[in-house]
Protein backbone atom coordinates (compact mmCIF):
# COMPACT_ATOMS: atom_id res chain seq x y z
CA UNK A 1 0.00 0.00 0.00
CA UNK A 2 1.59 3.52 -1.54
CA UNK A 3 0.25 6.46 0.41
CA UNK A 4 0.94 9.82 -1.08
CA UNK A 5 -0.25 12.82 1.82
CA UNK A 6 0.30 16.23 0.21
CA UNK A 7 0.75 18.86 2.62
CA UNK A 8 1.27 22.47 2.56
CA UNK A 9 2.95 25.39 5.16
CA UNK A 10 0.60 27.61 6.55
CA UNK A 11 1.13 30.29 9.39
CA UNK A 12 0.42 29.16 12.38
CA UNK A 13 -3.22 30.04 13.48
CA UNK A 14 -2.45 32.56 16.61
CA UNK A 15 -0.11 34.92 13.69
CA UNK A 16 -0.84 38.54 13.12
CA UNK A 17 -2.16 38.56 9.43
CA UNK A 18 -0.07 41.99 7.53
CA UNK A 19 1.06 42.83 4.01
CA UNK A 20 3.78 44.33 2.84
CA UNK A 21 4.95 45.63 -0.69
CA UNK A 22 1.95 48.07 -1.57
CA UNK A 23 -0.57 45.28 -0.04
CA UNK A 24 0.77 42.89 -2.57
CA UNK A 25 1.94 40.26 -0.37
CA UNK A 26 2.11 38.43 2.98
CA UNK A 27 4.39 39.81 5.56
CA UNK A 28 6.41 36.99 6.97
CA UNK A 29 8.04 39.43 9.47
CA UNK A 30 7.64 37.29 12.34
CA UNK A 31 5.26 34.40 10.94
CA UNK A 32 5.85 30.71 12.44
CA UNK A 33 5.50 28.43 9.28
CA UNK A 34 3.40 25.30 10.62
CA UNK A 35 2.35 21.91 8.63
CA UNK A 36 -0.98 22.83 7.74
CA UNK A 37 -3.58 21.75 10.09
CA UNK A 38 -5.77 19.72 7.93
CA UNK A 39 -2.44 18.34 6.24
CA UNK A 40 -1.52 17.29 9.21
CA UNK A 41 -3.85 15.93 12.15
CA UNK A 42 -6.18 14.12 9.46
CA UNK A 43 -4.65 13.33 6.17
CA UNK A 44 -0.79 12.14 7.20
CA UNK A 45 -2.15 10.77 10.51
CA UNK A 46 -4.90 8.52 8.91
CA UNK A 47 -2.22 7.89 6.10
CA UNK A 48 0.47 6.53 9.26
CA UNK A 49 -2.55 4.86 10.62
CA UNK A 50 -3.54 2.82 7.50
CA UNK A 51 -0.02 1.93 6.95
CA UNK A 52 0.58 0.56 10.45
CA UNK A 53 -2.37 -1.81 10.22
CA UNK A 54 -1.91 -2.47 6.31
CA UNK A 55 1.65 -2.24 6.05
CA UNK A 56 3.26 -0.28 2.85
CA UNK A 57 4.85 3.31 3.27
CA UNK A 58 4.03 6.77 3.24
CA UNK A 59 5.40 9.72 1.38
CA UNK A 60 4.88 13.24 1.85
CA UNK A 61 5.00 15.95 -1.15
CA UNK A 62 4.82 19.14 -1.25
CA UNK A 63 5.61 21.57 -3.60
CA UNK A 64 7.93 24.62 -2.09
CA UNK A 65 11.31 26.05 -1.80
CA UNK A 66 14.28 25.11 0.31
CA UNK A 67 13.12 27.25 3.24
CA UNK A 68 9.89 24.82 3.30
CA UNK A 69 12.17 21.91 4.28
CA UNK A 70 11.93 22.87 7.81
CA UNK A 71 7.88 22.30 7.47
CA UNK A 72 8.33 19.16 5.93
CA UNK A 73 10.76 18.01 8.48
CA UNK A 74 8.19 18.37 10.89
CA UNK A 75 5.58 16.29 8.82
CA UNK A 76 8.62 13.43 8.83
CA UNK A 77 8.80 13.61 12.56
CA UNK A 78 5.36 12.99 13.07
CA UNK A 79 6.15 9.58 11.46
CA UNK A 80 6.63 9.31 7.19
CA UNK A 81 8.85 7.16 5.61
CA UNK A 82 10.20 10.15 3.09
CA UNK A 83 9.27 12.97 1.75
CA UNK A 84 9.25 15.05 -1.78
CA UNK A 85 10.14 18.87 -2.14
CA UNK A 86 9.11 19.99 -5.96
CA UNK A 87 11.31 23.04 -6.32
CA UNK A 88 8.85 25.38 -7.22
CA UNK A 89 6.79 28.16 -5.62
CA UNK A 90 3.86 27.37 -5.42
CA UNK A 91 1.94 30.13 -7.57
CA UNK A 92 -1.50 29.18 -7.37
CA UNK A 93 -3.87 25.36 -7.01
CA UNK A 94 -3.61 24.59 -10.54
CA UNK A 95 0.20 24.99 -10.69
CA UNK A 96 0.33 23.19 -7.32
CA UNK A 97 -1.82 20.26 -8.31
CA UNK A 98 -0.24 19.84 -11.79
CA UNK A 99 3.28 19.67 -9.77
CA UNK A 100 1.76 17.06 -7.82
CA UNK A 101 -0.08 14.96 -10.21
CA UNK A 102 2.95 14.72 -12.84
CA UNK A 103 5.11 13.24 -9.17
CA UNK A 104 2.48 11.04 -8.87
CA UNK A 105 1.81 9.53 -12.16
CA UNK A 106 5.46 8.60 -12.37
CA UNK A 107 5.50 6.68 -8.63
CA UNK A 108 1.81 4.66 -8.97
CA UNK A 109 0.02 5.57 -5.27
CA UNK A 110 -2.70 3.70 -3.70
CA UNK A 111 -3.88 6.65 -1.91
CA UNK A 112 -3.48 10.35 -2.50
CA UNK A 113 -4.51 12.20 0.44
CA UNK A 114 -4.98 16.16 1.50
CA UNK A 115 -6.32 18.26 3.67
CA UNK A 116 -9.54 19.48 3.29
CA UNK A 117 -7.89 22.87 2.26
CA UNK A 118 -5.16 24.99 3.76
CA UNK A 119 -5.92 27.84 6.16
CA UNK A 120 -4.22 30.93 4.63
CA UNK A 121 -5.64 30.55 1.33
CA UNK A 122 -8.90 28.01 2.15
CA UNK A 123 -9.61 27.05 -1.49
CA UNK A 124 -10.02 23.50 -1.02
CA UNK A 125 -9.09 23.38 -4.94
CA UNK A 126 -5.58 21.06 -4.96
CA UNK A 127 -7.18 17.46 -4.42
CA UNK A 128 -10.03 18.13 -6.63
CA UNK A 129 -7.49 19.12 -9.26
CA UNK A 130 -5.10 16.24 -8.70
CA UNK A 131 -7.70 13.83 -8.94
CA UNK A 132 -8.75 15.43 -12.10
CA UNK A 133 -5.43 15.24 -14.07
CA UNK A 134 -5.19 11.78 -12.21
CA UNK A 135 -8.83 10.45 -13.42
CA UNK A 136 -9.28 9.35 -10.38
CA UNK A 137 -12.20 9.51 -8.34
CA UNK A 138 -12.36 12.38 -5.45
CA UNK A 139 -13.95 11.95 -2.13
CA UNK A 140 -14.19 15.52 -0.76
CA UNK A 141 -14.37 16.11 2.96
CA UNK A 142 -13.81 12.73 4.00
CA UNK A 143 -14.41 12.29 8.04
CA UNK A 144 -13.59 8.26 7.73
CA UNK A 145 -11.40 6.08 5.70
CA UNK A 146 -11.09 2.57 6.16
CA UNK A 147 -9.51 -0.31 3.66
CA UNK A 148 -10.23 -3.77 2.85
CA UNK A 149 -8.06 -4.96 0.16
CA UNK A 150 -8.46 -2.92 -2.95
CA UNK A 151 -11.64 -1.40 -2.08
CA UNK A 152 -12.47 1.73 0.63
CA UNK A 153 -15.18 2.78 2.72
CA UNK A 154 -15.30 6.53 3.48
CA UNK A 155 -17.75 9.19 5.40
CA UNK A 156 -18.05 12.26 3.84
CA UNK A 157 -19.74 15.33 4.75
CA UNK A 158 -22.62 15.99 2.49
CA UNK A 159 -25.00 19.16 2.45
CA UNK A 160 -26.88 18.47 6.26
CA UNK A 161 -25.62 15.27 6.74
CA UNK A 162 -22.98 12.33 5.96
CA UNK A 163 -22.43 9.82 3.31
CA UNK A 164 -21.33 6.07 3.30
CA UNK A 165 -19.34 5.36 0.04
CA UNK A 166 -17.56 2.60 -1.63
CA UNK A 167 -14.47 3.63 -4.11
CA UNK A 168 -12.02 0.88 -5.39
CA UNK A 169 -8.37 1.91 -5.10
CA UNK A 170 -6.73 3.91 -6.14
CA UNK A 171 -8.50 7.79 -5.34
CA UNK A 172 -7.65 10.70 -4.10
CA UNK A 173 -9.49 11.90 -0.99
CA UNK A 174 -9.62 15.44 1.05
CA UNK A 175 -9.62 14.84 5.08
CA UNK A 176 -11.45 16.65 7.38
CA UNK A 177 -12.37 16.90 11.16
CA UNK A 178 -12.60 13.39 12.42
CA UNK A 179 -10.83 11.58 10.51
CA UNK A 180 -7.86 10.75 12.60
CA UNK A 181 -6.39 12.41 16.17
CA UNK A 182 -3.45 15.07 16.31
CA UNK A 183 -0.42 13.20 17.18
CA UNK A 184 2.51 15.15 18.83
CA UNK A 185 6.15 14.06 17.80
CA UNK A 186 8.24 12.71 20.50
CA UNK A 187 12.02 12.71 20.51
CA UNK A 188 12.69 10.07 18.32
CA UNK A 189 10.21 10.71 15.73
CA UNK A 190 12.31 14.23 15.37
CA UNK A 191 15.96 12.86 15.49
CA UNK A 192 14.97 10.09 12.92
CA UNK A 193 13.23 12.67 10.84
CA UNK A 194 16.70 14.49 10.13
CA UNK A 195 18.21 11.86 8.51
CA UNK A 196 15.12 10.31 6.37
CA UNK A 197 15.17 10.94 2.98
CA UNK A 198 13.99 13.97 1.37
CA UNK A 199 14.14 14.42 -2.64
CA UNK A 200 14.08 17.55 -4.18
CA UNK A 201 12.59 16.98 -7.55
CA UNK A 202 12.43 20.24 -10.12
CA UNK A 203 9.09 20.82 -11.56
CA UNK A 204 7.13 20.92 -14.78
CA UNK A 205 6.76 23.83 -16.97
CA UNK A 206 3.00 24.91 -16.19
CA UNK A 207 1.41 28.45 -16.52
CA UNK A 208 -0.44 29.41 -13.34
CA UNK A 209 -3.93 30.25 -14.26
CA UNK A 210 -4.60 32.50 -11.31
CA UNK A 211 -2.72 34.78 -8.84
CA UNK A 212 -3.26 37.06 -6.00
CA UNK A 213 -2.71 40.69 -7.11
CA UNK A 214 -3.83 42.27 -4.48
CA UNK A 215 -5.16 41.79 -0.58
CA UNK A 216 -6.85 44.38 2.19
CA UNK A 217 -7.61 44.20 5.96
CA UNK A 218 -11.39 44.10 7.10
CA UNK A 219 -12.14 47.33 8.05
CA UNK A 220 -11.78 47.97 12.14
CA UNK A 221 -14.85 47.00 13.76
CA UNK A 222 -16.28 50.03 16.12
CA UNK A 223 -16.30 49.55 19.87
CA UNK A 224 -18.88 47.14 21.19
CA UNK A 225 -22.00 48.48 22.75
CA UNK A 226 -22.40 47.21 26.06
CA UNK A 227 -26.02 46.08 27.47
CA UNK A 228 -27.53 45.39 30.93
CA UNK A 229 -28.12 42.13 31.33
CA UNK A 230 -30.91 42.98 33.46
CA UNK A 231 -32.18 44.73 29.75
CA UNK A 232 -32.60 42.23 26.97
CA UNK A 233 -35.91 44.62 25.66
CA UNK A 234 -33.15 46.59 24.50
CA UNK A 235 -30.64 44.16 23.24
CA UNK A 236 -33.89 42.80 21.31
CA UNK A 237 -34.62 46.82 20.29
CA UNK A 238 -31.34 46.98 18.70
CA UNK A 239 -30.82 44.19 17.07
CA UNK A 240 -34.45 45.11 15.68
CA UNK A 241 -34.20 49.10 14.45
CA UNK A 242 -30.10 49.80 14.98
CA UNK A 243 -28.68 46.56 13.65
CA UNK A 244 -32.16 44.93 11.64
CA UNK A 245 -31.53 42.03 11.65
CA UNK A 246 -34.41 40.73 13.76
CA UNK B 1 -21.18 37.38 -22.24
CA UNK B 2 -22.54 33.42 -21.73
CA UNK B 3 -22.95 32.82 -17.99
CA UNK B 4 -23.94 28.94 -16.73
CA UNK B 5 -24.70 28.24 -13.00
CA UNK B 6 -24.42 24.92 -11.84
CA UNK B 7 -27.11 24.91 -8.79
CA UNK B 8 -27.12 21.86 -6.04
CA UNK B 9 -31.11 21.39 -4.98
CA UNK B 10 -32.53 19.75 -1.73
CA UNK B 11 -35.95 18.78 -2.86
CA UNK B 12 -36.17 22.31 -3.92
CA UNK B 13 -34.30 24.94 -4.83
CA UNK B 14 -32.88 27.04 -1.82
CA UNK B 15 -31.42 30.95 -1.45
CA UNK B 16 -27.83 29.90 -2.06
CA UNK B 17 -29.00 29.04 -6.07
CA UNK B 18 -31.15 32.44 -6.06
CA UNK B 19 -28.00 34.28 -4.73
CA UNK B 20 -25.78 32.59 -7.44
CA UNK B 21 -28.45 33.47 -10.18
CA UNK B 22 -28.97 36.78 -9.05
CA UNK B 23 -24.95 37.38 -9.08
CA UNK B 24 -24.64 35.99 -12.81
CA UNK B 25 -27.49 38.24 -13.92
CA UNK B 26 -25.20 41.12 -12.12
CA UNK B 27 -22.09 40.39 -14.32
CA UNK B 28 -24.01 40.68 -17.24
CA UNK B 29 -25.06 38.56 -20.37
CA UNK B 30 -27.16 35.20 -21.10
CA UNK B 31 -27.53 33.16 -17.42
CA UNK B 32 -27.95 29.63 -17.96
CA UNK B 33 -28.86 27.47 -15.38
CA UNK B 34 -27.63 23.71 -14.88
CA UNK B 35 -28.71 21.20 -12.55
CA UNK B 36 -28.56 17.91 -11.51
CA UNK B 37 -31.21 15.24 -9.90
CA UNK B 38 -34.60 15.22 -9.15
CA UNK B 39 -35.87 18.48 -8.61
CA UNK B 40 -39.25 19.29 -10.25
CA UNK B 41 -39.91 21.90 -12.99
CA UNK B 42 -42.17 23.93 -11.03
CA UNK B 43 -39.74 24.82 -8.36
CA UNK B 44 -36.73 25.35 -10.83
CA UNK B 45 -38.85 27.59 -13.31
CA UNK B 46 -38.88 29.93 -10.57
CA UNK B 47 -34.83 31.00 -11.13
CA UNK B 48 -36.42 33.03 -14.38
CA UNK B 49 -37.32 35.30 -11.79
CA UNK B 50 -33.75 35.96 -10.46
CA UNK B 51 -32.68 36.16 -13.81
CA UNK B 52 -32.15 32.99 -15.76
CA UNK B 53 -33.74 32.71 -19.28
CA UNK B 54 -33.30 28.85 -18.88
CA UNK B 55 -32.86 25.55 -17.02
CA UNK B 56 -31.11 22.44 -18.03
CA UNK B 57 -31.32 19.89 -15.73
CA UNK B 58 -30.01 16.26 -16.29
CA UNK B 59 -31.82 14.00 -14.59
CA UNK B 60 -29.33 10.76 -14.86
CA UNK B 61 -27.02 12.44 -12.47
CA UNK B 62 -28.78 11.57 -8.90
CA UNK B 63 -25.80 11.94 -6.88
CA UNK B 64 -23.46 14.63 -5.47
CA UNK B 65 -20.90 12.54 -7.31
CA UNK B 66 -17.98 14.73 -8.18
CA UNK B 67 -16.67 13.39 -11.41
CA UNK B 68 -20.50 12.65 -12.70
CA UNK B 69 -21.38 16.38 -12.41
CA UNK B 70 -18.26 17.79 -13.25
CA UNK B 71 -18.37 16.39 -16.96
CA UNK B 72 -22.46 17.25 -16.98
CA UNK B 73 -21.00 20.91 -16.56
CA UNK B 74 -18.39 20.33 -19.25
CA UNK B 75 -21.17 19.34 -21.84
CA UNK B 76 -23.08 22.32 -20.86
CA UNK B 77 -20.63 24.79 -21.03
CA UNK B 78 -19.47 23.31 -24.16
CA UNK B 79 -23.46 23.69 -25.47
CA UNK B 80 -23.83 27.22 -24.48
CA UNK B 81 -20.54 28.61 -25.40
CA UNK B 82 -20.70 29.86 -22.04
CA UNK B 83 -17.51 32.43 -20.51
CA UNK B 84 -17.73 32.31 -17.23
CA UNK B 85 -19.57 29.20 -14.55
CA UNK B 86 -20.72 30.02 -11.68
CA UNK B 87 -21.11 27.97 -8.43
CA UNK B 88 -22.69 28.52 -4.81
CA UNK B 89 -19.33 27.26 -3.02
CA UNK B 90 -21.07 24.96 -1.10
CA UNK B 91 -19.70 21.44 -0.26
CA UNK B 92 -20.81 20.13 -3.71
CA UNK B 93 -18.83 22.85 -5.68
CA UNK B 94 -16.18 22.45 -3.70
CA UNK B 95 -15.79 18.49 -5.34
CA UNK B 96 -16.92 19.34 -8.48
CA UNK B 97 -15.29 23.19 -9.25
CA UNK B 98 -11.65 21.97 -9.54
CA UNK B 99 -12.37 19.06 -11.56
CA UNK B 100 -14.27 21.50 -13.67
CA UNK B 101 -11.40 23.87 -13.50
CA UNK B 102 -8.83 21.18 -15.05
CA UNK B 103 -11.12 19.97 -17.25
CA UNK B 104 -11.82 23.51 -18.80
CA UNK B 105 -8.62 24.80 -18.51
CA UNK B 106 -10.64 27.82 -16.76
CA UNK B 107 -9.05 29.70 -13.32
CA UNK B 108 -11.17 29.02 -10.20
CA UNK B 109 -12.31 31.78 -7.66
CA UNK B 110 -13.08 30.38 -4.57
CA UNK B 111 -15.21 31.79 -2.28
CA UNK B 112 -15.64 34.99 -3.86
CA UNK B 113 -17.41 37.52 -2.19
CA UNK B 114 -17.55 40.25 -4.53
CA UNK B 115 -18.42 40.86 -8.82
CA UNK B 116 -15.84 40.53 -10.73
CA UNK B 117 -13.93 43.98 -11.70
CA UNK B 118 -13.05 44.02 -15.43
CA UNK B 119 -10.74 46.70 -15.84
CA UNK B 120 -8.03 45.53 -17.39
CA UNK B 121 -8.26 42.20 -16.91
CA UNK B 122 -11.07 40.22 -14.72
CA UNK B 123 -10.40 39.75 -11.05
CA UNK B 124 -12.51 39.14 -7.66
CA UNK B 125 -12.35 39.69 -3.96
CA UNK B 126 -12.06 36.82 -2.20
CA UNK B 127 -11.44 35.75 1.94
CA UNK B 128 -8.15 34.30 3.18
CA UNK B 129 -6.50 33.56 5.84
CA UNK B 130 -9.44 32.04 7.30
CA UNK B 131 -11.51 35.35 6.66
CA UNK B 132 -9.01 37.25 8.99
CA UNK B 133 -8.26 39.05 5.14
CA UNK B 134 -9.30 39.58 1.99
CA UNK B 135 -7.20 38.59 -1.52
CA UNK B 136 -8.06 40.20 -5.11
CA UNK B 137 -7.42 37.37 -7.13
CA UNK B 138 -6.91 37.60 -10.84
CA UNK B 139 -8.21 35.03 -13.32
CA UNK B 140 -6.24 34.85 -17.02
CA UNK B 141 -7.39 31.95 -18.50
CA UNK B 142 -10.12 32.95 -21.08
CA UNK B 143 -12.66 30.63 -19.64
CA UNK B 144 -13.62 31.51 -15.95
CA UNK B 145 -15.29 29.87 -12.75
CA UNK B 146 -16.48 31.46 -9.47
CA UNK B 147 -17.48 29.75 -6.95
CA UNK B 148 -19.24 32.51 -4.57
CA UNK B 149 -19.38 32.78 -1.03
CA UNK B 150 -23.09 31.83 0.35
CA UNK B 151 -24.81 35.50 1.80
CA UNK B 152 -22.30 37.26 -0.01
CA UNK B 153 -25.39 39.15 -2.10
CA UNK B 154 -28.87 39.34 -1.80
CA UNK B 155 -31.34 37.84 -3.93
CA UNK B 156 -33.18 39.96 -6.31
CA UNK B 157 -36.13 39.37 -8.23
CA UNK B 158 -35.89 41.19 -11.86
CA UNK B 159 -38.17 38.92 -14.14
CA UNK B 160 -40.90 35.99 -14.85
CA UNK B 161 -40.34 32.27 -14.27
CA UNK B 162 -38.34 30.56 -17.36
CA UNK B 163 -38.45 27.87 -19.03
CA UNK B 164 -36.90 24.13 -17.80
CA UNK B 165 -35.56 21.77 -19.98
CA UNK B 166 -34.10 18.01 -19.77
CA UNK B 167 -30.73 18.10 -20.59
CA UNK B 168 -28.45 14.69 -21.73
CA UNK B 169 -24.33 15.63 -20.42
CA UNK B 170 -23.27 12.35 -21.36
CA UNK B 171 -22.06 11.37 -17.26
CA UNK B 172 -21.29 7.77 -17.91
CA UNK B 173 -20.81 5.48 -14.85
CA UNK B 174 -20.08 6.75 -11.79
CA UNK B 175 -16.94 4.91 -9.64
CA UNK B 176 -18.25 6.28 -6.32
CA UNK B 177 -20.85 3.98 -4.78
CA UNK B 178 -22.93 5.55 -2.39
CA UNK B 179 -23.78 3.10 0.25
CA UNK B 180 -25.99 5.15 2.34
CA UNK B 181 -27.03 8.51 3.50
CA UNK B 182 -27.03 10.42 7.09
CA UNK B 183 -29.10 13.26 7.64
CA UNK B 184 -30.64 14.60 10.44
CA UNK B 185 -34.00 16.08 10.71
CA UNK B 186 -35.63 19.52 10.85
CA UNK B 187 -32.02 21.28 11.57
CA UNK B 188 -30.97 24.15 9.33
CA UNK B 189 -27.95 23.82 7.88
CA UNK B 190 -24.72 26.09 9.38
CA UNK B 191 -24.05 27.36 6.53
CA UNK B 192 -26.57 28.40 5.41
CA UNK B 193 -28.14 30.24 8.11
CA UNK B 194 -28.76 33.65 8.40
CA UNK B 195 -28.91 33.25 12.14
CA UNK B 196 -26.63 31.54 14.68
CA UNK B 197 -26.72 30.93 18.47
CA UNK B 198 -23.49 29.34 19.51
CA UNK B 199 -22.48 28.35 22.91
CA UNK B 200 -18.68 27.14 24.38
CA UNK B 201 -17.37 26.02 27.51
CA UNK B 202 -18.90 28.39 29.74
CA UNK B 203 -22.30 26.45 29.53
CA UNK B 204 -20.21 23.79 31.96
CA UNK B 205 -21.99 20.67 29.88
CA UNK B 206 -24.39 19.30 27.25
CA UNK B 207 -27.40 19.49 29.60
CA UNK B 208 -27.68 22.93 29.08
CA UNK B 209 -28.19 23.08 25.60
CA UNK B 210 -31.74 23.50 25.93
CA UNK B 211 -31.69 27.27 26.95
CA UNK B 212 -29.04 27.52 23.81
CA UNK B 213 -31.77 25.89 21.50
CA UNK B 214 -34.72 27.13 23.34
CA UNK B 215 -33.60 31.32 21.81
CA UNK B 216 -32.34 29.30 18.26
CA UNK B 217 -36.00 28.31 17.93
CA UNK B 218 -37.61 31.15 19.04
CA UNK B 219 -35.49 33.47 16.32
CA UNK B 220 -35.26 30.51 13.74
CA UNK B 221 -31.39 30.21 14.53
CA UNK B 222 -29.39 27.18 13.40
CA UNK B 223 -27.02 25.98 16.90
CA UNK B 224 -22.84 26.11 16.88
CA UNK B 225 -20.83 25.52 19.37
CA UNK B 226 -16.74 26.37 19.80
CA UNK B 227 -13.94 23.60 18.80
CA UNK B 228 -13.38 22.49 22.79
CA UNK B 229 -17.15 21.56 23.07
CA UNK B 230 -16.91 19.83 19.99
CA UNK B 231 -13.75 17.94 20.91
CA UNK B 232 -15.14 17.19 24.10
CA UNK B 233 -18.56 15.54 22.50
CA UNK B 234 -20.61 17.94 24.07
CA UNK B 235 -22.09 18.73 21.05
CA UNK B 236 -21.57 17.04 17.34
CA UNK B 237 -18.97 18.31 14.97
CA UNK B 238 -20.86 19.52 12.44
CA UNK B 239 -21.85 22.39 14.80
CA UNK B 240 -18.07 23.51 15.40
CA UNK B 241 -17.04 26.55 14.34
CA UNK B 242 -13.61 27.95 13.64
CA UNK B 243 -10.93 28.17 12.09
CA UNK B 244 -10.63 23.89 11.57
CA UNK B 245 -14.24 23.66 11.62
CA UNK B 246 -16.93 25.45 9.37
CA UNK B 247 -16.35 29.31 8.60
CA UNK B 248 -20.08 30.53 8.68
CA UNK B 249 -20.86 34.54 8.00
CA UNK B 250 -24.60 34.79 9.03
CA UNK B 251 -26.34 37.59 9.49
CA UNK B 252 -26.23 37.84 13.31
CA UNK B 253 -24.17 35.64 15.49
CA UNK B 254 -25.05 35.19 19.05
CA UNK B 255 -21.98 33.64 21.00
CA UNK B 256 -22.90 32.64 24.81
CA UNK B 257 -19.75 31.24 27.02
CA UNK B 258 -17.31 31.70 24.04
CA UNK B 259 -14.17 33.89 24.86
CA UNK B 260 -12.97 34.12 21.08
CA UNK B 261 -10.02 32.37 20.69
CA UNK B 262 -8.44 33.88 17.61
CA UNK B 263 -9.29 30.36 15.86
CA UNK B 264 -12.64 30.56 17.04
CA UNK B 265 -12.91 34.52 15.51
CA UNK B 266 -11.67 33.11 12.11
CA UNK B 267 -14.66 30.91 11.65
CA UNK B 268 -17.27 33.58 12.33
CA UNK B 269 -15.90 37.15 11.94
CA UNK B 270 -17.64 37.43 8.41
CA UNK B 271 -20.75 37.76 10.52
CA UNK B 272 -22.80 41.03 10.01
CA UNK B 273 -23.09 41.22 13.69
CA UNK B 274 -21.96 39.75 16.40
CA UNK B 275 -23.90 39.46 19.97
CA UNK B 276 -21.48 38.44 22.75
CA UNK B 277 -22.49 37.08 26.35
CA UNK B 278 -19.62 36.33 28.65
CA UNK B 279 -19.49 36.53 32.69
CA UNK B 280 -15.44 37.87 31.83
CA UNK B 281 -15.11 41.62 30.81
CA UNK B 282 -11.35 40.42 29.32
CA UNK B 283 -12.82 38.08 27.07
CA UNK B 284 -11.37 38.92 23.61
CA UNK B 285 -14.56 38.19 21.62
CA UNK B 286 -15.85 41.97 23.04
CA UNK B 287 -13.10 43.24 21.04
CA UNK B 288 -15.18 41.67 17.84
CA UNK B 289 -18.61 42.01 19.24
CA UNK B 290 -21.38 44.85 18.02
CA UNK B 291 -23.55 44.38 21.37
CA UNK B 292 -21.75 42.71 24.37
CA UNK B 293 -23.79 41.62 27.31
CA UNK B 294 -21.55 41.05 30.29
CA UNK B 295 -23.46 38.24 32.61
CA UNK B 296 -23.70 35.12 32.94
CA UNK B 297 -25.21 32.89 30.14
CA UNK B 298 -27.54 30.88 32.44
CA UNK B 299 -29.38 33.85 33.51
CA UNK B 300 -29.08 36.09 30.13
CA UNK B 301 -29.79 33.63 27.74
CA UNK B 302 -33.69 32.36 29.04
CA UNK B 303 -33.91 36.51 29.72
CA UNK B 304 -33.08 37.29 26.18
CA UNK B 305 -35.69 34.49 24.72
CA UNK B 306 -38.00 35.92 26.95
CA UNK B 307 -37.67 39.22 25.48
CA UNK B 308 -37.43 37.84 21.92
CA UNK B 309 -40.97 36.38 22.47
CA UNK B 310 -42.36 39.72 24.14
CA UNK B 311 -41.20 41.46 21.33
CA UNK B 312 -42.71 38.92 18.74
CA UNK B 313 -46.22 39.58 20.66
CA UNK B 314 -45.99 43.37 20.00
CA UNK B 315 -45.32 43.16 16.77
CA UNK B 316 -48.00 40.94 15.81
Amino acid sequence: MKILVCISKSPDTTSKIAFTDGNTKFDENGVQYIVNPYDEWYALVRGLELKEQLGGSVTIVTVGQAVDDAVIRKALAIGADDAVRIDAEPVDAYYTATQISSYAKENNFDLILTGKETINYNGSQVGGMIAEELDLPFISLAEKLDISGTTATLEQEIVGGVQVVEVELPFVASCAKGMAEQRIPNMRGIMAARTKPLTVVAPVEVEAMTSYASYTLPAAKSACKMIDPDNMDELVALLHNEAKVL
Amino acid sequence: MSILVYITTNNGVGKSAFEAVTYAKKIGGDVTVLTTGTCEASSLETLGQYGASKVLVDRSVTTNEAQLISKVIASAVEANGSDVIVFSHDIVAKSVAPRLSVKLKAGLVSGATSLPSTDGGFSCSVNVFSGKAFGNVSVKSDKKIISLLPNSIQPEITGANCGVEEFNGNAGESRVKVLSTKKPEGDIPLPEAELVVSAGRGLKGPENWGMVEDLAKEIGAATACSRPVADIGWRPHHEHVGQTGVAIRPNLYIAAGISGAIQHLAGVNGSKVIVVINTDAEAPFFKAADYGVLGDAFEVLPKLTEAIKKFKASNN
